[in-house]
C-alpha cells in the first residue's frame, strides 16, 4: 500500500514538473537545485526584491547630495556619502511659516501616541475582561455594535465629534485627539482582549470568586499578570496605527500639534522652495522608523495581532 | 469588593454593577459615537448645512447635487477601479506567495518579514515612496531612459487617464503583505490529511490547491475580502501623499471628497451626503457578512 502511494506520488511530480510537494513524512532526499526549488526560490527571491526597492531607494536617495541626484539614477549607491539631508530634515525642513524641521512632529507625535496606547489599552482590557468574565444582559449588542462599528467609514463620524469636542473646549488640542484615539482603538482592541480572556481557564477566575476576590480585584492581581504577551500585542497594533495615523492629525489638532504623518506631507509636497529629493526622503524614513523598528523588533507578534484583526467576532 | 456574596438584591440594575460601571466607555463608544454619531450625520445629510449644520430640510438636494458633479463621478470611477484591481491583485499575489511560503521553505522567516514590512508603515510614507520612485524626471522612467530606450513612457502620476494605476502600485505594495499573511494561516489551517489524500490519488498539486484547497479555505476568503474592501474604501492618505488627487482632479476619491467639503470648502452638506454614500458602499459589504458571522448560526 505504502510503496503504491509513494510511486503514485511520483508519477504525479514528474507529470507536474514543478508539482511535487513533501509530506509530513517527507524524508527522501531531494537535489538542492531541482526545478520546483528553482521556480520556489526564484519566485519568492523576485518578489523579495521588489518589495524591498523602495526601502533601499528611499536610504539611498537620502544619502547622495542634490548635484548627485541630478545626474545619477535613482538605484546608484551614493559615489559619495553625506548625512547632511538627515541633519536638514529633522532640523531644519520647512512646513508653510515654520523652519524647525520634522522634530516638532516627532515629539507630538510621541505626546499623542504615548497616552492613547496607555489609556486605549487600559480601557479596552477591562471591557474585553468584564465582556468575558462578568457578563450582562444587553453587554453582546452593545458590543456587537461596537464591532460592526470599526467597519463604518470614520468620514461618516468624524464631524460629530468635532462638534462634541468644540462643546467640551478641546478642540484642536492633544487631549481631544488622544480621545479620539481611544475610541477608534476601541473595537480591535476590546475584540482582542475578549477572546484572550475567554480562552482562560474559566476555574481560575471561578477560585478566584470563591476565595471572595471581586470585580477589581481578580483584574489587577490575576488577569492583568497572566496576560502579558497579549498586552503587548495591544502595543504594537496601537503605537504603529496611532504613530501611521494621518486623517485624525489633520481633522482634530491645530497646525502646531500636527503629528508628524501631517507634518511630513506638509514638508514634501510643499509647493514653496526647491525640491530637495535627499532631504525628503530623509524625512520620509525619519516618519517610518518608529513603526519599522517596532515591527523588526516584535517580529511574530505583530503577525499576531494582524490576525488578531481577521478572528471571528 | 467583597460585598458580591452578601448582594442577593432584587434589584436587578445593580447586580454586576462593577462590571456595567467598566463598561461605560464601550457602550458610550458603541451607541453614542458609533450608533449616534452615524445617524447625526446621515440626518444632516439631508439639510442644507453650509458653513454650520442647519435643520433647514431640503430633501434629497444634496444627493441630488452629488451625483451631478463631476469631481464625484471621478471619485466614484476611480473607486471602482482601484477596488477592483486591488483586490484581484491582492488576493492572487498574496494567494500565490502564501502557497509559496508553505511548501516548507528555508528562511520562511526572512521572507516574511520582508513581504510584511511595507504594512507597517504609514500611507503617507508609501504614498511618498512611490511619487518619488516614478517621478518621470528621476525615477523608473528616466532610469529605463538613460539605459538606452529613449522612447519608453512610464510617467501615470502626471497622465490623468492612468494616474489611478499608479495609486494602485503603491497600495499592492503596502497591503499584499497581509493578504499573504492571512491566506498563509488560512493555509496552516488545512488538515495534512487533505495532503496525504491528494498525494494518494494523484492529483497534481495546482489541481488540488484549485479545486480543494481553496473551496475548503472560504471564510479565510471571506474575512479577508471584507478587511481588504472596507480598507479600499477608506482609502485617503495615500492619495493626498502620491498625487493631492491630481493631475487635476484625475485621482479623487471618495474619502477626500467627504474630507474637502467637510474641513476646506465650507459645505458640510455635501460632506455629509458623501459620507452616507461611503456608508451605503461599506453596508453593502458588511451587511451580509455580519448576517452571516453573527446573525446565521446561533449556535456559539
Amino acid at each position: 500500500m505504502a510503496d503504491q502511494a509513494t510511486l503514485n506520488t511520483a508519477g504525479a511530480a514528474s507529470a507536474a514538473s514543478s508539482g511535487s510537494r513533501s509530506g509530513p513524512s517527507g524524508k527522501r532526499p531531494r537535489p538542492i537545485f531541482s526545478t520546483r526549488n528553482i521556480v520556489l526560490y526564484g519566485t519568492l527571491t523576485l518578489a523579495a526584491i521588489y518589495y524591498l526597492i523602495p526601502l533601499y531607494v528611499m536610504v539611498v536617495t537620502s544619502l547622495k547630495t542634490m548635484p548627485e541626484i541630478r545626474m545619477g539614477n535613482i538605484f546608484s549607491p551614493p559615489v559619495e556619502i553625506t548625512f547632511e539631508p538627515w541633519v536638514k530634515a529633522w532640523a531644519q525642513a520647512c512646513t508653510g511659516l515654520n523652519c524647525d524641521g520634522l522634530s516638532r512632529g516627532f515629539y507630538n507625535s510621541v505626546r499623542i501616541t504615548v497616552p492613547s496606547v496607555i489609556i486605549s489599552i487600559l480601557i479596552a482590557s477591562i471591557n474585553g475582561y468584564a465582556l468575558a468574565n462578568w457578563r450582562f444582559k444587553g453587554m453582546e449588542t452593545f458590543f456587537t455594535v461596537l464591532v460592526v462599528g470599526a467597519f463604518i467609514p470614520y468620514q461618516v463620524m468624524i464631524y460629530p465629534i468635532v462638534i462634541v469636542l468644540r462643546e467640551l473646549g478641546i478642540y484642536g488640542t492633544l487631549s481631544g485627539l488622544i480621545i479620539v484615539h481611544t475610541i477608534f482603538g476601541m473595537p480591535i482592541l476590546t475584540l482582542l482582549f475578549r477572546n484572550y480572556f475567554a480562552s482562560l481557564p474559566e476555574e481560575l477566575f471561578k477560585a478566584a470568586r470563591v476565595d471572595g476576590a471581586g470585580f477589581w480585584n481578580i483584574y489587577f492581581r490575576i488577569m492583568l499578570p497572566m496576560s502579558l504577551p497579549i498586552f503587548v500585542v495591544a502595543m504594537i497594533i496601537q503605537i504603529t496605527g496611532i504613530w501611521n495615523d494621518f486623517l485624525f492629525g489633520v481633522v482634530f489638532t491645530r497646525p502646531e500639534y500636527y503629528p508628524m504623518t501631517v507634518q511630513l506631507n506638509n514638508i514634501v509636497n510643499s509647493v514653496q522652495g526647491v525640491k530637495e529629493y535627499n532631504v525628503n526622503m530623509a524625512a520620509t524614513i525619519l516618519t517610518g522608523l518608529v513603526p519599522l523598528i517596532v515591527y523588526f523588533v516584535s517580529g511574530k507578534l505583530f503577525v499576531r495581532g494582524i490576525a488578531a484583526g481577521a478572528v471571528k467576532g | 469588593m467583597t460585598d458580591y456574596q452578601v448582594a442577593r438584591r432584587p434589584n436587578t440594575l445593580f447586580r454586576n454593577l462593577n462590571s456595567k460601571i467598566a463598561s461605560i466607555p464601550m457602550i458610550v463608544t458603541a451607541m453614542v459615537v458609533f450608533l449616534g454619531g452615524t445617524v447625526w450625520t446621515v440626518f444632516y445629510s439631508f439639510t442644507n448645512s453650509k458653513l454650520l449644520p442647519r435643520t433647514t430640510f431640503v430633501g434629497f438636494d444634496q444627493y441630488e447635487r452629488l451625483w451631478a458633479s463631476e469631481r464625484w463621478i471621478v471619485s466614484i470611477q476611480n473607486l471602482a477601479i482601484f477596488g477592483v484591481f486591488a483586490l484581484i491583485f491582492s488576493f492572487v499575489i498574496g494567494f500565490v506567495l502564501a502557497a509559496f511560503m508553505d511548501q516548507k521553505i528555508r528562511l520562511e522567516n526572512v521572507f516574511r518579514t520582508i513581504f510584511l514590512y511595507p504594512f507597517a508603515l504609514s500611507f503617507i510614507v508609501t504614498g511618498l515612496v512611490w511619487q518619488w520612485l516614478l517621478n518621470p524626471d528621476f525615477g523608473v522612467q528616466h532610469v529605463v531612459r538613460s539605459l538606452g530606450w529613449v522612447g519608453f513612457t512610464f510617467n501615470p502620476l502626471y497622465t490623468q487617464s492612468i494616474v489611478i494605476y499608479g495609486i494602485l502600485i503603491a497600495a499592492l505594495w503596502q497591503g499584499t503583505g497581509l493578504v499573504m499573511v492571512l491566506m498563509l494561516a488560512g493555509l496552516r489551517g488545512i488538515d495534512e490529511d487533505i495532503w496525504k489524500a491528494s498525494r494518494v490519488d494523484g492529483i497534481p498539486m495546482v489541481k488540488t490547491y484549485l479545486l480543494i484547497i481553496i473551496p475548503m479555505m472560504r471564510p479565510v476568503f471571506i474575512t479577508t475580502l471584507v478587511i481588504v474592501a472596507s480598507g479600499i474604501v477608506k482609502v485617503y492618505d495615500l492619495v493626498v501623499a502620491q498625487t493631492s488627487g491630481g493631475p487635476g482632479i484625475a485621482s479623487e476619491v471618495p474619502a477626500k471628497y467627504v474630507y474637502d467639503y467637510m474641513f476646506q470648502a465650507q459645505n458640510l452638506g455635501q460632506g455629509f451626503a458623501a459620507s452616507t454614500m461611503m456608508l451605503i458602499t461599506i453596508s453593502i459589504i458588511i451587511i451580509p457578512w455580519a448576517y452571516l458571522e453573527f446573525g446565521g448560526k446561533k449556535r456559539g
